[in-house]
């Protein structure tokens, strides 16, 4: 990595909802072409980092910089207008809606029209058609008419993907990915994750959260590792994987090499 | 005991009719247009079928409903904002037309649409700090503020005070103003239809579904909301600047609780979502309240008990009703 300006800056985030702190003075950053995995038990406080980022929740104090501009305080569509994109971890399509006319949202914004979208160069073609042709890069097969099925009668396969495709309609430049591999199969897991590698062949700035830490390892350079909503390590996937405070915390005393060799 | 089902089914025409067939026989093709035909026709000939005078005027107030009605069920079904500031909009429109004809000398054919936009973006303004408000709160709000302008006049005496304005012109005669009452409703009624059914109305209804989804895509849901909001006192407005030309007067009876009211009751008897419904609904629930009239105050009993009986027998509104039994058949199969 070079040593300019990290895309995505995270200083001593404080979250208290009433008594409780989800986020304890958490820095971090996140360097352009990064794919950042953060891991951590249920309940560390892996969401509410990305609903502070992303203007979602406003933070008890701290700073979030994105290329060095602050925009902590700043509300959620100026920060997805900026091109700091996030999906959620219960999943939010438009359930009365045709798989493709999801799309046509997202790309009836001010940044989609400024951007034409995924692969477009700054000229938005019609909605409905750039839409499909985000469903079907993303694993929508165009001819067993799945981008054309109502939202609703979708399994969640096809709707984890239809959260990426929301951010992706907007051509982002950081997506922060909340467990789109949770409750996935093993093999719609195998076919997301060489999607997430395009991704980042695109230029774009991955912040993965997962609970599924052989496909994290595989495609994070970079895994942050959370407890009690406070970074426990940061570091390469080897690092982290080595270290004892991780395995305590989040392992118990499972094996670390186990659970990555496993199944 | 065997169990049955009920089974609903689009008929094939319906079905081919979503696609380019339709243009290729009269048959789909009247499917599509003769229900449209229909009420245009029907709403163009009231005038003429009308008994007397005093029946002609209920037709220009029926619109006014109709207008209110309409933009009730757009907010509503569309934006999910539910605002019963019906009384405010008539009352802003109402009074910058007055003004504009009193002390301008405009006519009528200016002063109305100019107190159609101005009065949508004075509305739009004053109901802003309102926007974040969901359901029910939105709704208490916007149903404060035409009787807290209503009191403002009154204690400023402001416009005339509780006399109003007076001496407003009104159309050049009533054929005119029937005509384009009727004119406006139909303009808004398709306007609104085709609106919907736009990337923006997907918008709208994206606003009103799923608003973290939007604004995670990008978008203020905020100034959405104030397009619509925009919009709907736009047709507000529009039908107070007529109701003082029709009246040739302006007061704060233009602040009536009334015009807040029915056209929720007429969107509730015609299927709120459809728009068509509403407006169906203010020309069955007006003219039923103008027959009623004769009762003196016996006929809010009448009225609520008819309305009652509706929520009770056909709660999901006429059109909703007719819709489905025009577009789908039913059958009662084996489970
Ligand atoms: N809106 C809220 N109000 C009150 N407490 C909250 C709220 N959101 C989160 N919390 C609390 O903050 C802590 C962190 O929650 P968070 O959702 O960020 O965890 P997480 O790491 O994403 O967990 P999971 O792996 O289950 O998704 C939890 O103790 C949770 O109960
Ligand atoms: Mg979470």
């Amino acid at each position: 990595m070079s040593e300019d300006q990290p895309i995505l800056q995270v200083k001593e985030v404080t979250k208290a909802f009433g008594g409780i702190l989800a986020l304890n003075r958490i820095s971090f950053d996140v360097h352009e072409g990064d794919v950042l995995g953060i891991i951590g038990p249920n309940g560390s406080g892996k969401t509410t980092v990305v609903n502070c980022i992303t203007g979602f929740i406003k933070m008890s104090s701290g700073k979030v910089y994105f290329r060095g501009k602050d925009i902590s305080g700043k509300p959620p569509h100026k920060i997805a207008d900026m091109g700091v994109t996030r999906t959620f971890q219960i999943m939010r399509p438009y359930y009365s809606l045709p798989a493709y006319k999801n799309l046509v949202i997202p790309l009836f914004s001010p940044r989609a029209k400024r951007t034409g979208g995924w692969r477009g160069g700054g000229k938005l073609g019609d909605r409905n058609t750039v839409g499909i042709d985000i469903l079907e890069e993303i694993g929508f097969e165009r001819d067993s008419y799945v981008p054309y099925k109502t939202a609703s009668t979708l399994p969640t396969g096809y709707l984890k993907r239809l959260e990426l495709a929301r951010c992706l309609a907007l051509k982002p430049e950081v997506i922060l990915c909340d467990e789109v591999f949770s409750g996935l199969s093993m093999s719609e897991i195998a076919s997301m994750v060489p999607l997430i590698e395009r991704l980042q062949m695109d230029g774009i700035t991955v912040v993965m959260i997962e609970h599924r830490l052989r496909e994290l390892f595989r495609v994070a350079n970079r895994v942050l590792v959370m407890n009690f909503g406070e970074k426990l390590i940061e570091g390469t996937p080897d690092e982290v994987m080595a270290n004892e405070k991780v395995k305590e915390a989040y392992f118990g005393s499972e094996d670390v090499e186990e659970v990555m060799t496993h199944a | 005991m065997e169990q049955r089902r009920k089974e609903r089914l689009d008929r094939g025409v319906k079905v081919r009719s979503d696609g380019l067939y339709a243009l290729m026989s009269w048959r789909e093709l009247s499917y599509l247009t003769l229900p449209r035909l229909v009420l245009i026709l029907g709403i163009i000939v009231l005038p003429f079928v009308m008994p007397n005078m005093y029946w002609q005027r209920v037709i220009s107030i029926v619109c006014i409903y109709a207008l209110l009605a309409l933009s009730f069920d757009f907010l509503a079904h569309f934006l999910g904002l539910v605002s019963l500031g019906g009384a405010f909009l008539i009352g802003v429109g109402g009074y910058i037309s007055a003004i504009l004809n009193t002390t301008f000398g405009l006519s009528p054919f200016v002063t109305i649409p100019i107190a159609t936009i101005v009065g949508a973006a004075v509305c739009t303004l004053l109901l802003f700090p309102c926007l974040p408000l969901r359901g029910v709160y939105f709704a208490i709000v916007t149903l404060m503020y035409p009787l807290a302008l209503k009191r403002v006049i009154e204690a400023l005496d402001l416009f005339g005070g509780t006399n109003g304005i007076l001496g407003v012109d009104s159309f050049p005669n009533s054929w005119v103003e029937q005509y384009f009452v009727i004119a406006m409703v139909l303009l808004f009624l398709f306007g609104t239809r085709r609106l919907v059914n736009t990337d923006l109305g997907l918008v709208f209804r994206a606003v009103k579904d799923n608003d973290q989804a939007v604004k995670a895509s990008g978008m203020s849901i905020t100034y959405y909301k104030a397009i619509a909001v925009f919009i709907a006192s736009g047709m507000g407005c529009l039908g107070g600047a007529c109701i003082v030309h029709i009246f040739m007067w302006s007061g704060i009876s233009l602040f009536a609780l009334d015009f807040s009211i029915i056209p929720i009751a007429a969107t509730v008897i015609g299927g709120g979502g459809t728009l068509v419904g509403p407006v169906l609904g203010a020309f069955i629930l007006v003219p039923i309240s103008e027959l009623l009239r004769e009762f003196g105050t016996l006929r809010i009993v009448f009225y609520s008990l008819a309305l009652m009986a509706f929520i009770v027998f056909r709660s999901e509104g006429i059109m909703v009703y007719g819709e489905r039994k025009y577009h789908q058949f039913e059958r009662w199969v084996k489970v």
